[in-house]
C-alpha cells in the first residue's frame, strides 16, 4: 500500500487539492452539458420510435443500435481524431460533451421509448377520441403517466454518464481520473498512489452513490405500489 | 481520394489484418473470462447480500453491500489504474505466452483482474434480481422436503434464478465487450488499443508517409464494424429470448385455464 498511511503523501495531496477540485469541476461540467444533450436526443428519438411513422422509427432504431453496440471509448477516439486530423479540433471537453451526449442519448431514447410503450394503448385511443393533438396527447396524458417509470432508469443513466467521463483520459482529458493519474505519475507529485486514488474514488462515490441508491429505492417502491394496486409490475426490461 | 485508397490498403494488408484480428480474439477472450468469473463471484456476493441476514452472519452481508456499492459507483478506469499498481501478479505468469512479451502478459493479467472485479459487482446485482424473482414458497417447500439450505440453493433456487436472468446476463456480455475497450487506456493488447496503435503508425502502412483523416475513418470505422457485428448479433439473441420468455406464460394459461 504505497503511502496509504504516510503523512507525507497525504500532505502532498492537501497541497495539490486544487488540482483534484479542478478535475472534479471538469467532470461535473462535462457531465452536466452531456446530460442536457442526452436528454434532448433521448426524448426526440424516443418520440420518433413511438411515433408510428415507419421512417422515423427506423431512424431511431439505427441510431440506438449503432451507438449502443459500439464502445463509447471508440466513438470518442473516432470523433476526436477525425476532427483533429482535419484541423477542426473543438477541444477535449467539447469532444467529451458531444460524445457522451450522443452515447447516453441512445440509452435515454430506449428508456423513453419503453416508458411510453408501457402505457396501455387505450390511453392513446381515449386521448385521440377526445380530440387531443399529438403534442397535447403526449404532454397531458402519456408523459405524466410514463415519467414515473422512466425516471429510475434515467437516474441510473446519469450515474453511468458521470462514470463515463473517465473516457476523456484516452484523448488526454482534464477530468478527475486523468488529473489523478497525471498527479500520481507527475515528476514533482508522483508516488502518492494510494491516497490519490482513494480521494478520487471517494469523490466519485460521493456523487454517484446517492443517485444510484435513489434510483433503486424508487424502483422498489414503484414495484411495491404496482403489487398493492394489483397492476402488473412494469419493469423496463430490455433497457440495458 | 488517393489518401483514402492508401488507407484502405492498410486493412487489406494481411499482416495488419491479422494483427487486428488477434486483438478481436483477445477482446472476446477477456470479456468471456470476465463474465464467467463475474458470474461466480457475483452469485456469491448476491447470495451473501440476500440471505446472510442472521445476527452472526450480518457482517458478511455488510461487506458484500459495501463491495457492490463501491464498485458500482466508481469508474472502471480508476480500478484499472489501481490494479496496475497494487495487484500482485503471480510469478508463474511472468514469461512469454500466446505471442506476447512477459510485460504484456503481466499487464493483461492486472487489467483483467480489474475488469473481473468491476463486472462481478454488476453481475451481483443482476443475480440478486433473479434471486428475488424466485417465490419464497420455494424455500419452504424445499425445507419441508428435508433439503438443507445449501441444497435448496443449488438444486431449487439458483437454477430458477439463472433461468430468469439469462437474457440480462447476455446483455451484460455486450456491456463487458464494450467495457473491455477501457483496457486500451493502459495499452493492453485488445482490439481498441491495437487500432489506436495502428493509427499512430499509419504513415508506415498507407504508403503516404503521413497520417490523414481517411486513416482515422478507415481504422476506427473498421473497429466500429467489428464491435457492431459482435454486439448486434448478441443483442438480437437477447431480444429473441425476451420475446420467447414473454410468450411462454401466455401459452400456458391457454392450456390450463
Amino acid at each position: 500500500m504505497a503511502g496509504l498511511f504516510s503523512a507525507d503523501a497525504w500532505s502532498k495531496i492537501w497541497t495539490y487539492r486544487g488540482t483534484f477540485l479542478l478535475g472534479l469541476e471538469n467532470t461535473a461540467v462535462t457531465a452536466l452539458f452531456a446530460l442536457a444533450l442526452a436528454l434532448v436526443l433521448g426524448i426526440l428519438f424516443g418520440l420518433f420510435a413511438t411515433s408510428g411513422k415507419r421512417a422515423l422509427a427506423f431512424l431511431a432504431r439505427v441510431y440506438v443500435e449503432v451507438i449502443q453496440n459500439t464502445p463509447v471509448l471508440l466513438q470518442m477516439c473516432f470523433l476526436y481524431y477525425a476532427l483533429a486530423f482535419s484541423d477542426h479540433s473543438i477541444g477535449i471537453i467539447n469532444t467529451g460533451i458531444l460524445t457522451l451526449g450522443i452515447y447516453h442519448g441512445a440509452y435515454m431514447a430506449e428508456v423513453v421509448r419503453s416508458g411510453i410503450e408501457a402505457i396501455p394503448r387505450g390511453q392513446f385511443e381515449a386521448a385521440m377520441a377526445q380530440g387531443f393533438g399529438y403534442l397535447q396527447r403526449m404532454y397531458y396524458i402519456i408523459l405524466p403517466q410514463s415519467i414515473k417509470i422512466i425516471l429510475p432508469p434515467m437516474v441510473n443513466q446519469v450515474v453511468n454518464l458521470i462514470k463515463n467521463t473517465s473516457c476523456l483520459y484516452i484523448v488526454g482529458g482534464a477530468d478527475l481520473i486523468s488529473v489523478t493519474y497525471s498527479f500520481v505519475t507527475g515528476e514533482n507529485t508522483g508516488g502518492a498512489y494510494a491516497p490519490a486514488y482513494l480521494v478520487s474514488g471517494l469523490l466519485f462515490f460521493i456523487v454517484c452513490c446517492p443517485l444510484s441508491s435513489l434510483a433503486s429505492m424508487w424502483e422498489i417502491s414503484l414495484k411495491k405500489r404496482d403489487v398493492r394496486t394489483g397492476r402488473p409490475a412494469k419493469s423496463l426490461e430490455g433497457v440495458r | 481520394m488517393e489518401a483514402f485508397k492508401g488507407s484502405l490498403t492498410m486493412i487489406t494488408n494481411p499482416a495488419v489484418f491479422a494483427y487486428v484480428m488477434k486483438g478481436v480474439a483477445f477482446t472476446i477472450v477477456i470479456s468471456v473470462v470476465a463474465v464467467l468469473c463475474g458470474i461466480l463471484f457475483g452469485s456469491i456476493l448476491a447470495m451473501v447480500r440476500n440471505y446472510c441476514t442472521s445476527k452472526k452472519t450480518r457482517v458478511f452481508q455488510w461487506l458484500s453491500v459495501i463491495y457492490i456499492e463501491i464498485f458500482r459507483n466508481t469508474p472502471l478506469l480508476l480500478w484499472i489504474f489501481i490494479c496496475l499498481v497494487f495487484c500482485p501478479c503471480p510469478k508463474a505468469l511472468e514469461h512469454k505466452m500466446w505471442g506476447l512479451s512477459s510485460a504484456e502478459v503481466k499487464l493483461l493479467f492486472k487489467t483483467a483482474v480489474a475488469l473481473i472485479l468491476f463486472t462481478s459487482s454488476v453481475i451481483a446485482e443482476i443475480v440478486r434480481g433473479g434471486l428475488n424473482s424466485v417465490a419464497h414458497g420455494q424455500f419452504e417447500a424445499g425445507h419441508s422436503q428435508g433439503f438443507s439450505t445449501v441444497q435448496i440453493m443449488l438444486y431449487i433456487v439458483l437454477p430458477q434464478a439463472f433461468r430468469n436472468i439469462v437474457p440480462t446476463l447476455l446483455s451484460q456480455v455486450i456491456t463487458t465487450i464494450k467495457d473491455s475497450s477501457y483496457l486500451a487506456n493502459v495499452a493492453t493488447i485488445e482490439l481498441m488499443s491495437r487500432v489506436k496503435k495502428l493509427l499512430s503508425s499509419a504513415h508506415r502502412y498507407n504508403g503516404l508517409n503521413t497520417v490523414n483523416v481517411s486513416d482515422v475513418f478507415v481504422l476506427f470505422g473498421f473497429a466500429c464494424l467489428i464491435y457492431f457485428i459482435i454486439n448486434f448479433t448478441l443483442s438480437c439473441v437477447v431480444r429473441r429470448m425476451q420475446k420467447r420468455k414473454k410468450a411462454v406464460p401466455a401459452r400456458r394459461q391457454e392450456v390450463m385455464p
